[in-house]
């Protein structure tokens, strides 16, 4: 896995990344992904949420990463304690998940884009 | 040399502290918690461990300057600084003045799921966070267990325990995490498999309803420590241990005397009292007396302008300072004046290590120089005698090493040995005064002597008790060939002994009468006799002086007859006569 991202074009910010997906939608899923600096555990996470997103919620969802290395006071808003933690703020309730997204079922359901089984 | 040089450094190496400032718990963990390592505190559920781990943060951010940094996991910041205001902390006023900082951490099962890999790197950074912030020395997770409740990886979770640990330990942080006692196991996670430096354990036991809370210090990696359980106490103050006995027997003494309140008594005691300091033990039957002589000793105290705390386990204030009017003691003025004070209390009220520690807590308090506990006896009422025998060694410990002058009174309770108290404490008070009754002719009367008194002349009498409506007085018992009499059997015998006394008084003086007037008799006779010998001499002198006159008259008739009868014969011789 960690060869593949390796192989990959090299991203200057996960958050430029990000960005450059914002499409504006009537119902748009507001998505925060909290990271601690670039690990490739965060690298992971945040290609794996891409990846998800793009296959289940096309141009309807805006990622937003908080890199709690930067910015360590806005761990306690969301009561951060796992990293990576992605937060689904829209729509409600407010889900988190927790991990690196690798089971895209897991994730799917804790998202609640799927029914759990 | 290089042996000695090693062992010296062991010695100056030993494990540094981080002192708790909680009354007790420092001389019990010989100084504090082990500084820049984790302690574990571990307890059942209302334990106190929440408690302790708060104070020792609060108390290390006031009075030994380290900031601390509290991750709670299961109440709220206003939640604790709510807890903890009733007990005297003002933690809002300490977070403002960034000396705390209070994280609440919540953990929401229901809100998470878990998919793949992750790290507590956020928790991590939330605290590494709090403690650059104000600079922390302490840390205090508060149940970090919970998190066991939120995750579900166990394998992630002890990882990154044992990562957060040594993080901590890097940091030089002193750490404080408590965990929730676990059955038959010291936490329900394991939690001491992380945490091995010092284990502290919280207990709370209901003996016959009273309720005590215990703790014991489990493990203590590298230091001596008290091994035993210690009664703590959670009240208005927060929290304290306290030692089962004290440390040490290294309280000062002094050579000052005080008296006793009973002039008599003073002059028992080597002619000059008490010793300043000393514990001194009053027992006896009921009624004779105990009180009176506490109040006694008080009243002088207080008329020398000491303190004294008075703690009276069976008479409300108000009605002691009316029985001790009746025996015109006026206690009433020196508790307006502040000089004394009393704390009165059913012993049953609540349990013996309450006791002690409200007796501390007053002590500390107020300061007496003189404390007055009336009785011991009634705290094996709250306890069992054991626990009551300990309790009141601590207390008389305690006492000594403040230099305070403890004054004991005990019931005997008639049917056993009397001079023996039933709390035992007899062997460790320093004097000992025994009161009891004298029943005799159908009445009984107090008696009271000194059975002992450490390091002083005392008397071996035996006096009687009289309490009277100026107070109490000793007197001399009657110790005659009808044995020891007190009371009217000592007045009769007395009146018997005067009107003896006035019988061979009466005889003397008879026969005193009698001698003069044999004397004047005999010099009376011895006066006539002289007069008759006088008589007789006179007459004897008379007598001869008649003689003689008859003798030259004689003698002149014979002349006269012989010139006149023989004249010639008596020629010659005449002539030779006339010539």
């Amino acid at each position: 896995m960690a060869k593949s991202r390796k192989s990959q074009p090299e991203p200057l910010s996960l958050q430029e990344i990000a960005d450059k997906n914002e499409v504006p939608a009537d119902d748009v899923w507001e998505l925060r992904l909290y990271v601690a600096g670039q690990t490739p555990r965060s690298l992971a996470a945040f290609a794996n949420l891409k990846r998800i997103c793009e296959e289940h919620l096309p141009g309807r969802y805006n990622i937003e990463v908080v890199d709690l290395v930067k910015h360590p006071q806005l761990a306690a808003g969301d009561q951060i304690l796992a990293i990576p933690t992605l937060v689904r703020k829209l729509p409600q309730p407010l889900r988190k998940i927790v991990g690196d997204l690798r089971d895209t079922e897991r994730a799917l359901v804790g998202l609640q884009l799927r029914p759990a089984k | 040399m290089i042996k000695a040089v090693k062992k010296d450094n062991k010695e100056r190496r030993s494990l540094p502290k981080a002192p708790t400032g909680i009354q007790g718990l420092d001389e019990i963990t010989a100084g504090g918690f082990p500084r820049g390592r984790p302690t574990l505190i571990c307890g059942s559920a209302g334990a106190g461990k929440t408690l302790l781990a708060m104070e020792f943060m609060i108390r290390g951010a006031t009075e030994y300057n380290e900031p601390g940094v509290f991750m709670a996991f299961e109440e709220t910041a206003s939640e604790l600084a709510q807890n903890v205001r009733s007990l005297g902390f003002d933690l809002d006023e300490l977070i403002k003045e960034k000396k705390v900082i209070v994280d609440f951490v919540r953990i929401e099962r229901s809100e998470i799921d878990e998919t793949g890999d992750y790290d507590l790197e956020g928790l991590f950074i939330r605290l590494g966070a709090a403690i650059d912030a104000i600079g922390a020395k302490r840390v205090v997770l508060d149940t970090i267990e919970n998190l066991f409740a939120g995750l579900q990886n166990q394998g992630i979770l002890r990882a990154e325990l044992r990562r957060l640990f040594r993080w901590l330990k890097d940091k030089g942080m002193t750490a404080v995490i408590t965990a929730e006692r676990g059955d038959g196991v010291l936490t329900r996670n394991g939690l001491e498999e992380y945490v091995s430096d010092c284990v502290i354990l919280l207990d709370h036991r209901v003996t016959d309803q009273v309720s005590t809370r215990r703790l014991r210090i489990v493990k203590y990696r590298g230091t001596a420590h008290g091994i035993n359980e210690y009664p703590f106490l959670i009240d208005e103050d927060g929290f304290s241990v306290l030692p089962v006995t004290s440390l040490g027997l290294q309280h000062e003494v002094s050579d000052e005397r005080i008296s006793s309140g009973v002039p008599r008594l003073d002059t028992m005691l080597g002619g000059e009292g008490f010793y300043r300091g000393t514990t001194i033990l009053v027992s006896g039957t009921a009624g004779t007396g105990k009180t009176s002589l506490a109040a006694h000793f008080v009243d002088a105290a207080c008329r020398r302008g000491e303190r004294c705390l008075y703690f009276s386990f069976e008479e409300s204030p108000g009605q002691l300072m009316r029985n001790m009017r009746s025996i015109g003691l006026n206690l009433e003025q020196w508790s307006k004046k502040n000089l004394l004070r009393f704390h009165s209390s059913r012993a049953t009220f609540y349990g013996l290590e309450m006791h002690l520690a409200v007796i501390h807590r007053v002590v500390e308090n107020f300061q007496p120089k003189i404390v007055v506990v009336d009785p011991v006896g009634s705290l094996i009422q709250a306890g069992n005698m054991r626990d009551a025998h300990t309790m009141l060694i601590r207390l008389i410990d305690f006492l000594k090493q403040r230099g305070v002058t403890a004054f004991l009174t005990n019931l005997s309770s008639g049917g056993e040995a009397l001079e023996r108290t039933n709390v035992e404490i007899s062997s460790i008070v320093d004097t000992w005064l025994f009161t009891r009754d004298i029943e005799l002719n159908g009445e009984r009367n107090r008696a009271l002597y000194v059975l002992k008194s450490r390091g002083m002349a005392h008397s071996n009498q035996l006096r009687e008790f009289l309490l009277t409506p100026k107070g109490v007085d000793l007197l001399d018992v009657y110790v005659g060939p009808e044995g020891v009499l007190t009371g009217s059997s000592r007045l009769s015998q007395e009146t018997r002994e005067k009107a003896a006394a006035l019988v061979r008084q009466q005889e003397a003086d008879r026969r005193e009468r009698e001698r003069a007037r044999k004397r004047e008799a005999l010099e009376a006779r011895i006066a006539a006799l002289r007069k008759e010998f006088e008589v007789e001499e006179h007459e004897a002198e008379t007598s001869e002086d008649q003689n003689a006159v008859r003798e030259e008259l004689m003698a002149s008739d014979r002349e006269a007859m012989a010139r006149s009868r023989k004249a010639d014969v008596t020629n010659g011789t005449s002539k030779k006569r006339r010539e």
